[in-house]
């Protein structure tokens, strides 16, 4: 395929490789941050072709490993109300909340209904053998809910302007990727004064995690890869003054494997070199300003905010929220929902693995009691997530 | 002149049932009419028209392969194909895997109330069209129609019966490590045909899905003494899930290469942007063979000369390598795991 084929040249690829040994005097660890990228790497196997001494470490950048249960929760409560259309981007569907983790909310907090009958008793000989307990959004589907996949938030507005008696709400996840489009549903929907479109938004901001990332005191990162996609979007002029405050590498980045290569060539060389500077790999979409439209649109709508993120915590400066003149379209407002908190599975470590701690075969619980069909974390329910990615492409196979 | 009782196109006097009620299901008059004037118009053949409870069929020689699937597609429509038409292919090329001769189709329908009688005509002729193309007959059949919203327009359900001309054994255990994996033609086209008209995809070029028999070329393959130790058609799952069933039935690793399973572009495009794995959809017109290597030349040449088979090729080889399990080697020459979707894919969100 043409812009593409070109990027996946297994020659190219092994002439990056055979670089990267050349210069590489010294181990390095490198933190590619999208959950794209994730993927790309372990899909196309592409840390197999660096150094032993270089490490990548997966990043935080997947929206779907990053929501917060609690959020989670938000969107099951929602979702399950009768009159209500929940849409959504594929990848959410199939997060768990906390009942389907077997984390129980902290007391006072708020409970939805569990998503299976609760006919089968574990005890029985006759026990349905695939009856499980995940409650998700497919499950409020099944129940009868109306969840609806959506490729863009627009789609959603359409959906409001065509069943005036529905409530149509939007799960607003994601990057500043997907930010723009988001924007704009809830601009379009303010325009056509649209009464019965919300949204449940969750968005964050990846400059923040980097510099929460870079200011703990476990942090093993000396060089980032910053994404491509979150960067055509807002530029990298931002970058700037956290390479020069933790002197470290960042390279913006694209998905792939020659991007990725030659991204992490651009990173080892300047650290070999003792440099710590803003460059762009993936300059084929991204300019150091971004598209100013789109950040203007951001800018109207949103405001900044501090947010929680799954397995890291909250991180202040770090997402966006609806500014006041939009809080009409804020379902959290809108249906009331209640604050909760809720405590992680003892037994998941997705938030070592979101901070590039341990890397995610190395969680007790990963392909045993973690697996896509029963996630105990999000890394291991989205195809970004660096869970999923180890599992679907790197484990040995156990029968069924 | 004298008006005609029935539409040029549909049997059915729609001026008086434009569209499909309960009582067409019901076992009266009304349920004879559709049944005498559609399917048994439609499907004519001597064994239907006995209106038996069951056929009874005469079959040569003592090995008879006997399948059913039942389809329920959104849209009933779709570039290249329908339910109509699939629902006679999948059942053929279900028989076809066996290396059977398909002969005979059961086709049971369970329909929406409300559906229009004119959709119901298409599908029926479709099927119809179908089955003549493939050689077989829908011998017997069976008519429900459910309340409106308790069915998304019609669902079929078709049985099949074969017989099995071959002494070879065609099985997932009669795999050999050393065996080449073939195809007959690009994947993923038939998932992604209705995944584009499902979500309102456009592109330069429409999508058609594969939807095809492929029964003959598997009886020129047999004709011709290819010795074939497994084959498996590429619908739900895709590649992917074919080859793990295979791998783990034959408790051997399967090794594919990326580049070379054919792919057609504008499958891959849709693929990349709604980030689907090609290898994971579903095709109607598909299968993967397990043949001798020193086969594979010959079988090659048979499978390109069929419509839509130009593409054939080898995509890899089954070993010894244990634990059993898919590898595929990557586009940048490392090699992974090449796993089952857990469920249906997702399309993520950036």
């Amino acid at each position: 395929m043409k812009f593409l084929d070109e990027y996946r040249d297994a020659g190219l690829a092994e002439q990056f490789a055979r670089e990267l040994h050349r210069v590489t005097t010294r181990p390095w660890k490198i933190m590619e941050v999208c959950g794209g990228q994730t993927h790309a790497i372990v899909k196309f196997g592409i840390d197999e072709l660096l150094p032993k001494q270089i490490e990548l470490i997966h990043g935080p950048g997947c929206p779907v490993c990053v929501t917060p249960l609690e959020m989670i929760d938000k969107a099951l409560e929602i979702a399950a109300r009768p009159n209500v259309v929940f849409t959504s981007f594929g990848d959410m569907l199939r997060v768990p909340g906390s009942s389907g983790t077997g984390i129980l909310p902290v007391p006072g907090a708020l409970r939805h209904e569990r998503s299976c009958v609760s006919f089968a008793d574990a005890d029985r000989q006759d026990a349905c053998p695939t009856m499980g307990s995940a409650t998700d959004l497919l499950s409020v589907k099944a129940n009868g809910g109306d969840v609806r996949i959506v490729y863009s938030p627009l789609d959603a507005v359409k959906l409001a302007e065509q069943n005036p008696a529905k409530e149509v709400v939007f799960f607003g996840v994601g990057f500043e990727t997907t930010a723009p489009a988001t924007a704009m549903a809830v601009y379009q929907a303010a325009q056509k004064k649209l009464g019965n479109f919300s949204m449940l938004i969750s968005h964050v901001l990846v400059p923040s995690a980097i510099e929460a990332l870079m200011s703990s005191p476990n942090c093993r990162v000396q060089g980032f890869l910053a994404a491509g996609h979150v960067c055509t979007v807002m530029g990298f002029e931002e970058y700037f003054p956290l390479a020069a405050k933790y002197r470290v590498p960042i390279v913006v980045t694209g998905f792939e494997p020659l991007d990725i290569l030659q991204g992490v060539l651009m990173t080892v060389r300047q650290l070999e070199s003792g440099r710590a500077e803003v460059e762009n790999q993936y300059s084929r979409s991204v300019c150091r300003e971004g598209n100013r439209p789109a950040q203007e649109l951001i800018k109207k709508i949103f405001k900044v905010v501090p947010r929680k993120w799954r397995g890291i915590g909250e991180i202040p400066q770090s997402g966006l929220g609806l500014r006041a003149e939009f809080a009409a379209f804020d379902a959290e407002k809108k249906f009331g929902v209640a604050e909760t908190r809720v405590e992680e599975s003892s037994e998941c470590m997705s938030g070592l693995v979101l901070q590039g701690q341990i890397k995610p075969h190395e969680c007790p619980a990963f392909g045993v009691k973690c697996t896509p069909e029963h996630p105990l974390g999000a890394p291991m329910v989205s195809g970004e997530g660096a869970c999923a990615a180890y599992y679907r492409y790197r484990r040995q196979p156990v029968k069924i | 002149m004298k008006t005609p009782d029935f539409t040029a196109s549909c049997p059915i006097p729609i001026s008086q049932y434009p569209h499909v009620v309960l009582a067409h299901g019901g076992g009266g008059k009304l349920m004879h009419q559709l049944i005498g004037k559609m399917f048994l118009e439609a499907f004519r053949n001597p064994l239907l028209e006995t209106k038996h409870d069951a056929a009874v069929m005469e079959l040569t020689g003592n090995k008879i392969a006997f399948t059913t699937d039942s389809y329920v597609v959104r849209p009933l429509f779709f570039p290249g194909g329908d339910i109509g038409s699939m629902a006679v292919h999948g059942t053929v090329n279900d028989l076809a895997m066996a290396g059977a001769r398909p002969l005979y189709l059961s086709s049971a329908f369970i329909i929406e109330e409300g559906l229009p009688m004119e959709t119901l005509w298409r599908v029926v002729c479709s099927m119809r069209d179908a089955a003549k193309k493939c050689g077989v007959q829908i011998v017997t059949g069976d008519t429900k129609v459910v309340d409106k919203g308790k069915g998304d327009g019609v669902f079929i359900n078709t049985a099949g019966v074969g017989i099995v001309e071959h002494e070879q054994k065609i099985a997932p255990q009669n795999v050999r490590a050393g065996d080449v994996v073939l195809v007959n033609g690009d994947v993923g086209r038939h998932g992604m045909a209705i995944m584009a008209v499902r979500e309102g995809l456009e592109f330069e070029s429409q999508i058609e899905s594969d939807s095809a028999p492929v029964h003959e070329a598997v009886l020129d393959l047999l004709k011709a003494g290819i010795e074939i130790h497994c084959m498996r058609d590429l619908t739900r799952g895709g590649l992917t899930s074919a080859l793990n069933e295979i791998s783990e039935a034959a408790d051997l690793t399967m090794l594919v290469e990326e580049k070379l399973i054919p792919v057609r572009e504008d499958v891959h495009a849709a693929c990349e942007m709604l980030g689907l794995d090609p290898f994971q959809v579903a095709c109607e017109g598909r299968f993967a063979a397990f043949i001798p290597e020193r086969d594979a030349g010959r079988t090659l040449e048979i499978l390109r000369a069929r419509p839509n088979g130009a593409d054939a090729c080898v995509i890899g080889r089954a070993s010894g390598e244990s634990p059993a399990k898919v590898l595929l080697k990557s586009a940048i020459g490392v090699q992974r795991i090449l796993d089952m979707a857990s469920g249906e894919q997702l399309p993520r969100i950036c």
